[in-house]
């Protein structure tokens, strides 16, 4: 049963062929991971993923709805969040406000009930604050909780975007690079927290160069080059495939055969 | 944990109501009653404007154009077609937020320079509009407007309109405040800094963009309103892209993302050119160099620049 | 082509050279330094202004315009090194309130030492009109659309010719990298301020035997530059000549088709109308953010 389908998938800038003729479906539950050599073009595909750009061809189905040419907020809306490579995390507020910002969808707060500060208003702002905060300790950031996000180290920063992803109860969870930058113990904690959100339902979408990572919690690996699918499969059959060796692991890598 | 976080918006509010309710005291004479009523009307268009700047991070330099519609609108109603005063007040005031909503939809659009461009041409074809209909509006002259009437009972007298106008910007604060922290707010604040995470997060960035462009467009019509009425006259000098430009000035001299800084920067560049009218044909000099001194030194603003340096002075050593 | 229609395109076109000239100040500006100088308009008065009062003052024609682009080009340097060097990592409201403030100071010393009266500049070459396949037309629109044109050939052999005009384009397209190449960034935006108040001036002396000028021309004038220069793109030196050039026409067009008293409504309707559907101006650059 696929969460995900992607038909024809084709992006264009110009003269540039950034994703050429996608296809691919993502399984519902477990860890699915994109790799590919750098400019494989493994952003861009998240970008079409999330509603950033919007294909030049082809669809983008979720649950089996067409959301093709959707607005970013509302592929959110059907269950579809990410984290970024380059961190766009909100620093002109605190750590909390960022993760309270992703239960934006679920925030029911019109106009009038804003501006003049219903009674309701007091009690759903507590509510959201007590579940951002719950979110925070869920990744693992519970000491953070009442810091700004400007005074917070890289690692935690990480983990903070994964709390505001998780806010938005997404079904699918694409994270970008999640471990680039991180020394190897904090590697090992996104790696027990991606092993803890797919057993709590959440299917996960990884795009990393770290392989360690990638086979350590992939359940199936697309490997892109050039923007066209390479090599599909699990983590064994694309470990030993000689396409992916020779175009990204490497002719005499250790992970040949 | 409650008590913190009602404390600094409450306590500003607390500490603006009893600036409004004490000034009197120092208020000498008619005068100065009536730069006090300009500043709380200058400093409502800039509550309003500060949402749209300084939290939601777009550009307006039109704004003057609302203020004129609120004005003028109004002013047209009652001395042209003698309808009374709240019903002209509440139609235009409606019609400029629909204006607004229609004119904002497409150039929210915009990013940066071309946004503050689109503004610009908004807001001079809103004043060349009001200076070329003379036959509505007095033309480059202007036009009488009748006093301002609720249920029979005349509003006039600077001490009056003191306390309406000081009722109003007390409201006026409370209402941005409200909505700053909401997940309106949260929304604004998070737009500006990133609209792509906004976006990802569920966030309609064009819809929340276009709100509180008309926001801020009622808060400017509603202060142009006070405005006519209480000085029973209106020019188009009022609409001009100079007054627009002083608006957003006041914003950003006060503190951009600040309510209470766009109050500040109100009452200081509205008193401001009172105050240097004593040095005559210097007072463009003068205040262009204030404006210039105070952005190169202070180019966070005042509110933001001076409250970093009473946090640094009682910060823990 | 009728007389009338080559009437008002002459008359747009002077206009829009004018246009270009304060627009091609704007973008040379906006390059170097990504602020908005409010105070562009300024430039373009002090042209004016300074020429007829040295002229008043027994110069020679030549030698008067000389010393007001002159004097104008100091002035803009004095604003990038005394304002804006200053404020260097404000954020770009901060320095645009800052130029918009030096805007309002040199109007302000403009109305002290020149007061504010309008005055006349003497046209270049007389007021005999010449008549153009039934278009009549002053020696002196010759003069703008001449002149202008020899400018924007002079600025576009200076950027690519002389060694500041490419570092002033090599700032504008990645300042560190050219920072990183040896280029002084502070040299670029000095030249740029520089040669941009230079142009206004010379914009400003074209224009003021045929609109006259005064303390406070400025402030239109900038406004309307400003306007062709996003029209065009901002930042893009032929957007500029094209914004400036569209702008001048269709203001004149409308002066003369459709109602005069609206003319700069309408010219800010078509600007309006084009940002709308070209987000990024006729020739601006269409980028995606990066993320």
């Amino acid at each position: 049963m696929s969460l995900m389908r992607v038909e024809g998938l084709t992006k264009e800038f110009g003269g540039v062929r950034a994703i050429e003729d996608l296809d691919f479906s993502i399984p519902a539950g477990g860890a699915f991971s994109i790799i590919g050599p750098n400019g494989a073009g493994k952003t861009t595909l998240l970008n079409l993923l999330t509603g950033i750009y919007v294909p030049t061809r082809g669809r983008v189905l979720m649950e089996g709805a067409d959301l093709t040419g959707c607005a970013p907020h509302e592929y959110a809306a059907r269950g579809i969040a990410r984290t970024f490579q380059n961190l766009q995390l909100f620093f002109n507020m605190s750590a909390l406000e960022n993760v309270m910002v992703g239960r934006h969808l679920r925030e029911r707060c019109g106009l009038a009930a804003a501006l003049l500060r219903f009674p309701a208003r007091a009690r759903a702002e507590r509510a959201a604050r007590a579940e951002a905060a719950e979110w925070m300790s869920y990744v693992g950031l519970a000491d953070h909780v009442n810091a700004k996000a400007d005074a917070m180290p890289y690692g935690s920063l990480k983990r903070l975007e994964v709390a505001r992803a998780l806010a938005t109860r997404p079904r699918l969870l694409l994270l970008d690079e999640p471990a680039a930058g991180l020394n190897p113990t904090e590697t090992r904690e996104i790696e027990a927290l991606i092993a803890k959100l797919a057993s709590a339902g959440i299917t996960v979408v990884l795009v990393e160069h770290n392989m360690r990572l990638v086979m350590g919690v992939s359940e199936h690996i697309l490997v892109l080059d050039y923007g066209r699918r390479l090599a599909e499969g699990t983590a064994h059959e694309v470990r030993s495939d000689p396409r992916v060796i020779e175009a990204y692991l490497g002719r005499n890598s250790a992970y040949a055969g | 944990m409650l008590d913190r976080l009602a404390s600094p918006r409450t306590g500003g509010l607390a500490a603006l109501a009893l600036i409004v309710l004490l000034l009197p005291l120092a208020l000498r004479n008619n005068y100065m009653y009536e730069v006090a009523i300009l500043v709380g009307l200058n400093a409502i268009v800039c509550i309003g404007l500060n949402l749209l700047i300084g939290y939601a991070g777009q550009i307006s330099l039109g704004h003057a154009g609302f203020f004129g519609l609120g004005a003028y609108v109004p002013a047209i109603l009652a001395a042209r077609y003698g309808w009374p005063s709240a019903a002209a007040v509440a139609a235009s005031t409606f019609g400029v937020a629909v204006l607004a909503y229609l004119v904002g939809r497409p150039i929210l659009r915009l990013r940066g320079h071309y946004l503050a461009m689109a503004t610009l041409g908004m807001g001079i074809i809103i004043s060349i509009v009001i200076a070329t209909e003379d036959r509505l509006t007095g033309g480059p002259d202007g036009m009488q407007v009748p006093p301002l009437a609720l249920a029979g009972f005349v509003l006039s007298g600077e001490k009056s309109w003191y306390w309406v106008v000081g009722a109003l910007l007390v409201v006026a604060v409370w209402l941005a405040q409200n909505l700053v922290d909401s997940p309106h707010g949260r929304a604004l604040r998070a737009l500006h800094t990133s609209e792509v995470a906004a976006e990802v997060s569920g966030i309609d960035s064009a819809g929340h963009k276009v709100r509180v462009f008309v926001i801020s467009a009622v808060y400017a019509a509603l202060a142009g309103s006070l405005a006519a009425y209480y000085a029973g006259f209106i020019t188009p000098a009022k609409v001009t892209f100079f007054h627009s430009i002083e608006l957003v000035t006041m914003v950003v001299f006060g503190g951009m993302a600040s309510t209470f800084g766009a109050v500040v920067g109100a009452a200081v560049l509205t008193t401001l050119p009172q105050a240097l009218t004593s040095f005559k044909e210097y007072e463009m000099v003068a205040f262009g160099a204030v404006m210039m001194a105070t952005m190169i030194f202070m180019p966070k603003g005042l509110v933001p620049t001076l409250a970093a340096r009473i946090a640094a002075r009682s910060a823990p050593r | 082509m009728s007389a009338q229609f080559l009437q008002f395109l002459l008359a747009g076109l002077t206009v829009g050279a004018i246009y270009a000239l304060v627009a091609l100040g704007f973008s040379i500006i906006y390059n170097a330094s990504h602020v908005i100088n409010f105070a562009q308009g300024e430039f373009v008065m002090i042209g004016g202004m300074a020429t007829v009062s040295l002229a008043g003052a027994g110069l020679p024609l030549p030698a008067a315009i000389a010393s007001a682009v002159l004097l104008s080009a100091a002035i803009g340097l004095a604003l990038q090194k005394f304002a804006i060097e200053p404020a260097r990592g404000a954020p770009v409201v901060a320095l645009i309130i800052i130029t918009i403030g030096a805007s309002i100071l040199l109007r302000g010393v403009a109305a002290l030492v020149w007061g504010k009266n309008i005055h006349a500049l003497k046209a270049f070459s007389g007021e005999a009109p010449i008549q153009i396949a039934g278009a009549t037309l002053v020696p002196q629109s010759l003069w703008v659309i001449g002149v202008a044109l020899a400018v924007v050939a002079l600025l576009g052999w200076f950027f690519r010719r002389t060694l500041l005009g490419k570092a002033l384009l090599a700032t504008s397209h990645n300042r560190l990298a050219a920072q990183l190449a040896g280029i002084s960034v502070r040299h670029v935006l000095l030249a740029s301020f520089g040669l941009s108040g230079a142009l206004g001036a010379v914009a400003g002396v074209l224009v003021a035997p045929i609109t006259f000028t005064s303390w406070d021309i400025g402030v239109m004038l900038g406004l309307k530059g400003f306007a062709a220069a996003v029209l065009g793109g901002i930042g893009s030196g032929p957007g500029a000549v094209l914004g400036g050039l569209a702008l001048g026409i269709a203001e004149a067009m409308s002066a003369g088709y459709v109602s005069s008293a609206y003319k700069d409504a309408i010219a800010f309707v078509i600007i309006l109308a084009v940002l709308v559907f070209l987000p990024s101006g006729l020739l601006g650059a269409r980028g995606a953010e990066r993320v």
